[in-house]
């Protein structure tokens, strides 16, 4: 099972690349850089969904006490932060050519670099408690903490400044980008979510062999 | 509440070292900047939650100093009825140690900086409340849950500092508009900010503050 989705994952990934690298035409202004975005969006969106599915497990596991729950919630937090950092690093790596630096204080930046420091530090308090059941229930209680946090954190970002391009995808009205660029990117997106169930789907099996293992 | 207020009156350990703490903090705010003024009134409302902010994570981070050292953790676990009536006691003690301390900071920057601070005082008082309400609901939180965890000093504002970016950002804008004159008006949508960040904070901290004090 965990196979298949692992190879149905290399398989989306690999359409995703000649997508974004073959298929896609080339941007006029920015040239191939442009491309880094088919990369960069996916791995946000990623990103955000991890940390959904934390927030979500973390409750389940607060109500139901399942370590299961908690098991989904480690491992996805693990697989977020590991986007969130593929985010800002293919960001930097776009940004440097196009805006001319590699990081600004820009409201979108800031608020995925807040994210990221959070769950940093969710991975580590659960690092430093060595009672299970105990790290289990702390952390659920951050996960629940640090979700509700995201909307906060997000407007008062972008009150304080923005310079980002505004979102070209998910706005309402008709899209901008040409048909080509838009499948390349959903193609894309399949493949990141694909590859992030697959991650989530070892991760969560490796923490359950290594409780058995503990037990 | 009642019973830590009254611990910190009389033994007034916590605030005494707080206090001397700020003043050192003006100290080297000054060596930072040097004599110019203008940099100084520009970067002033920053400068000050940057000392509510150091002189709170210290006094926070203390919260459950003396049931821990005085072996009373496991009365607070074993106190009977709602759990949320120990968070609340906790968080008004917080909160009036907090604003004590800030209030004290206050007049020695005015002092200190020359900054005259009389004409801006009941919108910054405003500010003020708003937002150490909002440090010291997560604040209260994180140290009940860093309490019994190795290196808690070094996790306790690893924690707090990335989710309270919100908070931070809206008081020091709202300060910032205050100390120029403006109107609380005009810095309306960021004290709805504060207002949100608090409400979410403190029920969320009576909602989970049970399950830190299972065990």
């Amino acid at each position: 099972m965990t196979k298949a989705l692992g190879w149905l994952a290399a398989v989306a990934l690999l359409a995703g690349l000649v997508m974004g690298l073959g298929v896609a035409p080339r941007e006029v202004t920015q040239g191939n850089v442009q491309r880094i975005m088919y990369l960069h969006v996916p791995s946000v969106w990623v990103a955000y969904l991890a940390f959904t599915v934390v927030f979500v497990a973390s409750i389940a596991y607060l109500a139901k006490r399942a370590e299961a729950a908690d098991r989904l919630a480690h491992a996805s937090a693990e697989v977020g932060v590991l986007f969130t950092g593929i985010t800002i690093a293919t960001g930097s790596i776009w940004g440097k050519p196009t805006w001319g630096t590699w990081w600004t204080w820009d409201a979108r930046l800031t608020s995925v670099a807040v994210l990221f420091v959070m769950y940093v530090g969710y991975l580590l308090l659960r690092g430093m408690i060595d009672e299970h059941e105990r790290a289990a229930r702390y952390a659920a209680v951050l996960g629940v903490v640090a979700a509700l946090n995201i909307p906060l954190v997000h407007f008062s970002v972008s009150w304080w400044r923005t310079l980002h391009q505004p979102p070209s995808l998910m706005r309402p009205g008709p899209s901008s980008m040409p048909p080509v660029i838009v499948w390349a990117l959903l193609v894309n997106f399949l493949a990141f979510s694909l590859l992030y169930l697959y991650f989530l789907a070892r991760r969560t099996r490796l923490l359950r062999l290594e409780a058995e293992a503990d037990a | 509440m009642w019973k830590d207020l009254l611990v910190e009156r009389r033994s007034k350990e916590t605030l005494n070292a707080l206090v001397f703490f700020s003043l050192l903090l003006l100290f080297v705010f000054q060596f930072a900047l040097g004599p110019d003024r203008e940099r100084l009134t520009a970067a002033l409302p920053g400068l000050l939650w940057l000392g509510f902010v150091l002189a709170g994570l210290l006094g926070l981070g203390r919260t459950f100093v003396l049931e821990r050292e005085n072996d009373c953790w496991d009365a607070l676990l074993l106190a009977p009825g709602d759990k949320s009536a120990i968070y609340v006691g906790k968080l008004a003690g917080n909160v009036v140690l907090m604003l004590v301390v800030e209030t004290l900071i206050l007049a020695l920057f005015a002092i200190f900086f020359n900054v005259d601070v009389a004409d801006a005082l009941p919108g910054l008082a405003l500010v003020m409340v708003l937002a150490t309400l909002g440090l010291a609901a997560v604040g209260t939180l994180f140290a009940a849950m860093t309490a019994q965890v190795r290196a808690r000093e070094l996790l306790f504002p690893v924690l707090l500092l990335p989710v309270q970016v919100p908070v931070l950002l809206g008081a020091v804008k709202a300060t910032e508009a205050v100390l120029l004159g403006e109107p609380l008006s005009a810095v309306a949508h960021w004290l709805k900010l504060l207002v949100a960040a608090d409400v979410i904070y403190v029920v969320a901290g009576l909602l989970t503050f049970d399950f830190l004090l299972e065990s």
